[in-house]
């Protein structure tokens, strides 16, 4: 985007507050790490004061400053918390040398329209840093997973050694567990046999129904419908406690095909879902059309419907995969040990043994299912620019 | 094209189903334990040796102990008792046996008797605590403390526990009232053999609850006995109570700064039931494997992975060396002399009659 409002410098009294600001709650955890947040305050805020006047009153060249500032940092990272403390301090010196730049030469404002009042402006900013803020909130708990996952130790937690980013600290062996300890193969077996077919199930079901009930000749359509869907709203430890019970009585409980029948049906409903929002969009006169043409419904349903209806049948059956991947809560009630899936037996090993093997299943799955949400988003693009959907 | 895909996926599912479902119907018996280093002792001293016997049986662990309770109730109501022998601890054994969940057995008919000749009964003692009970190990609930947070006089009395001035920090302790308020009382000035009068009448309750109320800001509870082990390994508490085999795990394969404090140490057992209402065949199977697996040496050759006492009086002297470490295991037991100077023994009775009252007025005051 091109500059909308012509910058110029701002005084002293507004961009070295706001660097002292900033500062200020960098100080804030580092000093709460080193132990006294208060006085990690209190001195964030007067460095960085005194570091914003002097870098734009006498440097007052922003390359040089950046690199000033990331060696300065990195010196006082290395002195007060070793190898993490160098790497952090780098990004921090490298962070304010940009940022007090940014704010004195005003090109904060550039890429803001001239009508908007300083309010206006601040707002736009906090805006960005309070969702910046939740997507860290967020995501946090996920990546903290990953870094214990290589510990060399068999506890949750970070070691000295991995502090210091010491090799010694850190190992494959949690990796090698899964891949060696008949449990977890055995439990990532159960996993994948179960998960495609209780989504195929759902995936056939799930959209005949959706299709079925979006039919408007379809007598009590909606108390149809809030039935199918219930096993999503009904607490999950209900439909449990019911399928036990029911599957015990008729032989299927303790079963492969009766784990996978009870999460297909807990994966129809998301299918229901999905399609009948995509169904919304689809023109009804194309079906007759190619009724017209001599084409019999299941011709017409593979040929026309189904491919344009595509995007949602894929996001459900998703959705699906993922619920039946996922699963504990049924699969315990539902499966015996012998059907004991991944997630069953992170459950149990979280119980009775608090084991990183856990972690590097748990970075294992998150890689998996960033892979498959990414090729499955990169195909239905594709089709949506093969058939014109979406420019592209 | 994708018609065909879809019913090629289709004949891959119809295919694979029956398989699957066939390959259940194998010589499988399923055995429920804890999980852990607990469940990997009784695979390496009883399973894996009796599955190279009987390379026809399989042998399935489910690790749902903690729970049997329930479950064995649900699976006697939907008349599906898929489990065939179960690992609990001694009062489930009891609740279990009087609910009629559990199978009596014969002791000298369904065990095997020491190699001396004892029989069966007389070697287990008295630590067949009820009919349908089958001992496997004597353990412990102990403290276990970070010797690098305590200073230079290490805590020796439970009593440490209660005392914030000598040694401040977080403390774990089990979030149930058992062993809790005998171990509060015993600190507030009552002697060992009183505790349990005094623990039976309100007044006595109101006492232990005031005690623990002293540190009560300084209690992480636990629930699952990996906890204290995570929590001691972090430096998250000073001191903190588990199981003793836990602890050892911790101090010894784990070479963690951690140390056993065994006063006051209280005294449980585990072992096996079979779950009533198992079809014959089901149940000849199981009675063989559990003559294999309670029998002296299998019990001793336990002791080589974990660190507790096997139930049975022949097998103490065959307690050898830890597996992998080399070390003597004798002097890790809970019942090692040197260990077992100050003990309390699990009083089933008294916690069979008040556990629910107690439970209720725990938890109320957990929630203050």
């Amino acid at each position: 985007m091109a500059a909308l409002t012509p910058i110029y410098r701002t005084p002293v009294t507004f961009y070295v507050p706001v660097v002292a600001a900033a500062g200020a709650l960098a100080g804030l955890f580092v000093g709460t790490a080193q132990g006294s947040g208060l006085l990690g305050i209190v001195a964030g805020a007067a460095l960085m004061a005194a570091l914003a006047l002097a870098v734009t009153r006498v440097i007052e060249s922003e390359k040089a400053t950046r690199w000033g500032m990331a060696a300065l940092f990195v010196a006082g990272g290395w002195l007060i918390g070793g190898a993490p403390g160098l790497i952090l301090g780098a990004g921090f010196g490298w962070f304010f040398g940009w940022f007090t730049f940014w704010l004195y030469e005003g090109r904060y404002r550039a890429k803001l329209p001239t009508y908007l009042t300083p309010g206006q402006v601040l707002w736009h900013f906090t805006f960005r840093v309070i969702c910046g803020a939740i997507l860290v909130f967020l995501i946090t708990p996920i990546l903290v997973v990953m870094p214990l996952s290589f510990n060399a130790e068999n506890f949750f937690t970070f070691t000295p050694e991995m502090l210091r980013l010491d090799p010694a600290g850190y190992s494959l062996k949690h990796y090698r567990d899964f891949f060696t300890n008949d449990d977890w193969q055995q439990a990532l077996r159960n996993s994948v046999m179960i998960a495609p077919v209780a989504t195929l199930l759902s995936v056939s079901f799930g959209t005949l129904a959706a299709i079925g009930l979006s039919a408007e000749h379809v007598p009590f359509r909606r108390p149809i419908m809030a039935i199918l869907i219930s096993p999503m709203i009904v607490p999950l430890i209900i439909s449990a406690a019911g399928m036990y019970f029911f599957y015990s009585r008729i032989g299927l409980q303790g079963t492969y095909f009766g784990v996978v029948l009870a999460h297909a049906a807990l994966g129809i409903p998301f299918v229901i879902i999905t399609v009948t929002a995509t169904l919304v969009g689809f023109d009804r006169s194309l079906t007759r059309a190619a009724a017209n043409m001599g084409a019999d419904p299941v011709t017409t349903f593979f040929r026309v419907q189904m491919p344009l209806i595509l995007p949602g049948v894929i996001s459900g059956g998703l959705f699906a995969f993922i619920t039946s991947f996922d699963e504990v809560v049924v699969v315990l009630f539902v499966g015996s040990a012998g059907q004991k899936t991944l997630p069953w037996q992170m459950f149990t090993g979280l119980r009775e043994q608090i084991s990183p093997t856990i972690l590097a299943v748990a970075t294992i799955l998150v890689g998996i299912s960033i892979c498959l949400l990414t090729v499955v988003e990169m195909l239905r693009r594709r089709s949506e620019r093969l058939r014109g959907m979406s420019p592209g | 094209m994708k018609t065909k895909f879809i019913a090629a996926l289709a004949a891959s599912t119809a295919l694979l189903a029956p398989m699957a479902m066939a390959e259940e119907m194998a010589n499988d018996m399923t055995l429920v334990s804890w999980g852990g280093a607990y469940q990997k002792s009784q695979v390496n001293a009883y399973s894996a040796p009796y599955m190279e016997m009987h390379p026809d049986v399989k042998v399935v662990w489910d690790e749902s102990s903690n729970e049997a309770v329930a479950k064995l109730r649900a699976m006697n109501e939907a008349g599906n008792v898929t489990w065939d022998l179960v690992d609990v601890v001694a009062a489930d054994a009891i609740r279990l046996c009087d609910e009629g969940l559990a199978m009596e057995i014969d002791p000298d008919k369904d065990l095997a008797a020491a190699p001396d000749g004892t029989s069966a009964a007389d070697d287990f003692g008295d630590l067949l605590v009820s009919d349908c009970f089958i001992p496997q190990i004597v353990y412990s609930t102990t403290f276990g403390y970070r010797t690098d947070l305590v200073g230079d006089t290490p805590p020796d009395d439970i009593c440490d526990v209660f005392d914030l001035e000598a040694y401040p920090g977080k403390r774990a302790l089990e979030k149930r009232p058992i062993n809790n308020m005998e171990w509060a009382l015993l600190c507030d000035g009552v002697a060992k053999d009183e505790v349990y009068d005094v623990l039976a009448t309100p007044e006595g309750q109101e006492k232990a609850l005031a005690k623990l109320g002293t540190i009560k800001d300084n209690v992480i509870w636990w629930s699952a006995g990996a906890d204290t082990p995570q929590l001691l390994a972090d430096g998250e508490v000073v001191m903190g109570s588990t199981y003793n085999g836990r602890l050892f795990s911790v101090i010894e394969e784990q070479k963690q700064p951690v140390a056993m404090l065994w006063d006051a140490q209280v005294f449980d057992l585990d072992g096996w039931i079979i779950p009533a209402g198992l079809p014959a065949d089901r149940l000849a199977r199981v009675k063989d494997f559990l003559m294999f697996a309670t029998d002296t040496q299998r019990l001793a050759d336990q002791a080589k992975y974990i660190s507790y006492g096997p139930a049975r009086a022949s097998s103490a002297p065959l307690v050898g060396q830890h597996a992998d470490l080399g070390i003597e295991m004798a002097p890790h037991m809970p019942t090692d002399p040197n260990n077992a100077k100050n003990t309390f023994l699990y009083n089933y009775e008294f916690w069979a009659d008040y556990r629910d009252d107690i439970d209720a007025k725990f938890q109320a005051w957990l929630a203050k």
